[in-house]
Parts: structure tokens; sequence; C-alpha cells
């Protein structure tokens, strides 16, 4: 057995039975009881059906545990039954406020078991809408996170602005969230003509709204006085809890899978990672707010590169995997047949097993697949950063203010269908 | 920062009984699960590797296979910018694997959710209930022989079907 070493803290993290069973039931010190509280799962600041079983003492967290598991839908499961192409479809559902990345954790982690080559167009495209979803995500933890600390306005600024990008979804895809636009070997079709000006219009208008934004939080003394010094959580509890995304680098741990590991050519962008000091709330919100910022520029450059772009192929041209242009089938026997095979039986990757992790807005959003062979996955797992994330909530609140509480959950940004999948 | 070579040679040195192999590019270990918790200390505590971040744990059950389950972990070294992969086979009929909870605290929940759903029972976690699925729930859904059964209906038309399929369905 390994001691456990001092960098190494240890954590509890209790289930909702260990604090019924643990919770003191007789008078403390003061001649008051403890009260079992449970906070959801119809809670409005849980973002979701997730359920707190917070012990009071008073006004203080004297233990809690989440209670999830009630939008568990067995998506790894129904995966098993469906094609690759056909399981694209439920990543979206995984994390339905940032689809595209857990579009892109799955088509990458199959191409890398078949390694398989992306063309340039098709990469850059990836790009441009992992990082508009980095953007429309960040909108909607920044509105509800605002919202949740009584502050509206900066609510409807956030959705008005969301709207944009889900309007350049909704051109791209048919879809404004559920978008399953990636396929393996690259994207489902190609972009509409007046997708670049649409996305250039928005890039003139967004920046100046962060500056709104910040105008109203980021100097707001009440805002200070909730966030500051809140929920904190040091470097080594992050990595210990597992903490990624903007949680960890607030921390002051400058990790991020898009310089760690580089994937569809982030290596090849100009960007910075925003890095906090002292691991509260108010660096977790500098850090996203400063990374829609960093968001901006990589969706820039995209654009840029993607008018040198023009008309070359958004899909690789392995015919054993991606199909055939349809105009192609009215002349060809060959792909005719290709057709008719991918759509009917699907393609084989061949036996082993690959994990992808990318850089999710929540943090690692990972996939790990395991291919028998056959035209459907043996099994697949999904690495959901809320998961993991929701695991520091016990620590961070123990021993501080159940008003805090509302702010700690925001803070770590969980969307509750990729906690219980 | 050391290299994918050096880390060979240095497990293998360590840990004889380690098989070495390759998970589409990336390193991956196939460990006995005696060693498990010997070589994640290892792995987390030399000061030349520090995998320190546990990213991923999750079971696989290989039916028809021997050892039928495998608990796969993922484990990156933030000092060295490297990931690596354990592989643990799981027999079926002991199907006990240490647990890494106490080593790395991210464990806890992702070993719930393997013993949710694949009945893997990690001795020495602190508390190994049920995560996902209802507590009174009656078997583990992610093995590959669970019955996948019907929809529970309103109607009694195809009643005996449902419940040779599903036989725990009948309360």
């Amino acid at each position: 057995m390994v001691m456990q070493s001092r960098a190494f803290p240890a954590i509890e993290i209790p289930t909702p039975a260990q604090i019924a069973a643990t919770a003191n039931n007789g008078p403390n010190a003061d001649g008051e009881e403890n009260m079992i509280l449970s906070m959801g799962p119809q809670h409005p600041s849980t973002h979701g059906v997730l359920r707190l079983v917070v012990e009071l003492a008073g006004e203080t967290v004297v233990n809690l545990a989440p209670d999830i598991g009630f939008l568990h839908t067995g998506i790894e499961k129904t995966m098993e039954t469906k094609t690759y192409t056909k399981s694209i479809v439920l990543t979206d559902r995984i994390d339905y406020l940032a689809p595209l990345s857990n579009n892109y954790a799955y088509v990458a982690a199959v191409e890398k078991l078949m390694q398989l080559e992306v063309p340039e167009r098709a990469q850059v495209v990836r790009v441009l809408l992992l990082e508009l979803t980095r953007l429309n995500s960040h909108l909607v933890w920044l509105g509800t996170h605002a919202l949740d600390l009584a502050a509206m306005s900066v609510f409807f600024y956030a959705v008005r602005e969301r709207e944009y990008i889900l309007d350049i979804f909704e051109m791209l895809t048919g879809a404004r969230m559920m978008t399953s636009y990636f396929r393996v070997g690259g994207l489902a079709w190609d972009t509409p003509a007046d997708f670049i000006p649409t996305v250039e219009q928005f890039l003139d208008y967004f920046p100046a709204r962060i500056d709104e934004y910040e105008d109203l939080l980021t100097n707001n003394p009440l805002w200070h006085q909730r966030t500051k010094g809140v929920g904190v959580i040091s470097a080594a509890d992050a990595i210990a809890l597992g903490l990624t995304g903007a949680n960890l680098r607030a921390s002051g741990v400058s990790w991020d899978l898009r310089k760690a590991f580089p994937y569809s050519g982030y290596e090849t962008y100009a960007f910075d990672v925003p890095v906090g000091r002292n691991g509260d709330i108010f660096d977790r919100y500098t850090c996203r707010v400063q990374e829609m910022r960093e968001s901006v520029k990589i969706v820039r450059q995209a654009v840029e590169r993607l008018k040198g772009l023009d008309g070359l192929p958004f899909i690789t041209a392995d015919r054993k995997v991606a199909p055939p242009p349809k105009s192609e089938i009215t002349y060809s026997m060959e792909s005719l047949i290709h057709h008719f095979k991918l759509w009917t039986e699907g393609f084989r990757p061949p036996q082993g097993s690959a994990y992808v992790g990318v850089e999710s807005p929540r943090g690692e959003f990972g996939c790990y697949v395991v291919s028998d062979g056959s035209p459907k996955p043996w099994r697949v797992h999904f690495r959901a950063p809320s998961f993991i994330n929701i695991q520091a909530l016990p620590h961070m609140a123990r021993g501080k203010l159940v008003a805090d509480l509302v702010a700690m959950i925001a803070s770590l940004d969980p969307v509750l269908g990729e906690v219980d999948r | 920062m050391i290299d994918r070579a050096t880390l060979v040679a240095q497990v293998q040195a360590q840990f004889p009984t380690v098989i070495v192999g390759d998970e589409s590019g990336d390193l991956a270990l196939t460990v006995g699960r005696m060693h498990l918790t010997e070589l994640a200390g290892w792995l987390r505590d030399e000061p030349d590797l520090q995998f320190t971040f546990l990213n991923n744990l999750c079971g696989v059950d290989y039916l028809g296979r021997e050892p039928r389950f495998e608990v796969v972990i993922h484990l990156t070294s933030i000092t060295n910018v490297m990931r690596i992969a354990l592989h643990v086979g799981v027999p079926e009929n002991d199907p006990t694997v240490p647990s890494l909870a106490r080593m790395f605290p991210t464990a806890n929940y992702q070993e719930r959710e393997t013993y949710d759903m694949f009945g893997i029972i990690f001795t020495g976690h602190p508390s190994l209930e049920r995560i996902l699925m209802p507590e009174d729930w009656m078997g583990h859904p992610q093995r590959k022989d669970h019955p996948l059964g019907y929809e529970d209906v309103a109607f009694t038309h195809n009643e005996d079907l449902i419940y040779a399929n599903k036989p725990f369905a009948k309360e």
C-alpha cells in the first residue's frame, strides 16, 4: 500500500445516505439541532435536476452530498446498438449547451481509432464552431450565474447575444441546439454561401458586448462581495478532485488541452490561456470572461483561413468511411454501392480502443471508444466534466454559508444532462 | 520532461509483470489487479513522473472473453504533458478491484458509476453505492447480458412477453 503523500489531500465526498446516517439528531453545543435540507431537484439555482442533501447548523453548511441520476438516459448503452454515424445524434444530448464539443470528442475518438486524416477545411470549420460553442455555453453560464446572484439584466443581455450564435448554428445545420454537424472524417455538409459574412458580422458586434457584461459585473462591489474569497479551491485540491477547464485554471494551474494535446490544428492558432490566482468564484468568473475574448480571437483567425480554403473538400475522400456526393451516384456504380453499404451497414473501424479528451466549455470532455471490428461500437464512455466537477461541491461548501452554496454551484457551471448522461 | 521510451524502461524495471502496449498511439499498461495500487501510487508519487491527474476511469464488458471485464484508467502527468492508460482485467466470478478513490479523490464518483453499471466492486472505496441508477434497481445495466426488456406499459395485452424478458419488472 502506498502512503498518502502530503501534497495529495484526502477529500471526503459523502453520499446522501451517509449524510442521513451521520448527521447528529441531538442538540449541539448551542442547544440547537442540525437540520437536513433537501435542496432540489426542482430548485431554480441547481441548473437542472440536481439535488443536494445539506446538513445545516443554523446557516452554516456542516456537510453536503450531491444526489444525481435524475436525468440518466443511458446514452452510452444506447450507442452500443447504433452504427457509428447514427450515434453522433446522441452525443448532442449529453451537454446540451455545447453539442458541437460532444460531437467533436466522439468523432475524434473514432478517427483516432481508424487513423483517419481529416481535410484542412473541415479542421478549420471545426475549430471555428468549437469556439462558437464555447461562447454559446459561456453566455448561458454568465447569464444564469449572474441571475443566481440576483443580477438580472446580465441574463437578458447574454441570452440576446446567444441568439446570434444559435442563428449561425441554425443556418449551418438546421437545428439551433441539437446540431449533429460533425461526421467521422469531416463535416456533414458544406457551409452555406453566407456563412462567413454572418460570422464576421457577429465578430464585429460581439467584443463590445463582452465589455458591457464586464461593466455590469467586474468592478461591481456587490458582485465582489458575493464572489471574492468564496468557494476557494487550492491548486492541489483541484488536481486531486479532477477539476478541469476554467475551474482548474482559476486555481492557478495553466492546463488547457488545446495547448497540451492540440487537436484539429489548435497548435497553429495564436491565443492565450487565462489563469487565475486565488481559485475563488471571482477568478472562475474572470477566467471564463477572458476565455470568451480568446475564443473571439480564434474564430477571427479561423474565418481568415476559411476564406483561403473555399471550395476544398469538407470530408475525407475515403469512400469506405464517408459517403460519395449525391451527384456521383447517378453515374458511378461503385459510388452507389458505397452509398448503399454505408447507410445500411456502416463502416467498420479496426479492433481496439481510443481515448480522446477535448477542451469543452466545462473542461476535459473525454470519449473512450472500444471497437470489436463491427459497424457498431462495442463500448462508448464519456468522461463528462460536469460529473467530475460536481464532486468539488462538498469540499467547497463545508463550513460556509448556505447562501453562498448557490454561487458555488453556478461557478462550477454544471450541465445536468452531462452529469447523468 | 520524460519521454515514452524512458517511462517504458522505468516501468519494466519496477514492475516486470506489467505488459506494455499501445492504445491508438497512447501508451497502455496492462496490469494485474494486485499490482494496481502499487503502480498507480508509483506513477503518482515518483518525482520524474507525477501522473497526479486521473482523467477517466470506466469499465468495459468483454462478454465471451476471459477475463470478462476490464477497468480502464487514464492518467495524465501535467508536468510531462503525457497521458497513459492502465488496463486492469477483472474476472466475472470475482469482480473486485482495489479502489483508487483514496489515492485520487476524483475516482470516487467514477468508481461508483462503474460499480453501478458493471457491478465491479472497488474494495476500499469509502461509499460504494449506486449513483446514476435508482437505488432499488436490479442488475447492472451496462453489462452486455443485462436484459433490455420492454417498456412497462399500462396495458396488459403483452404482459407475459414483458415479464418473460424482464422478470424483475414484476413487483
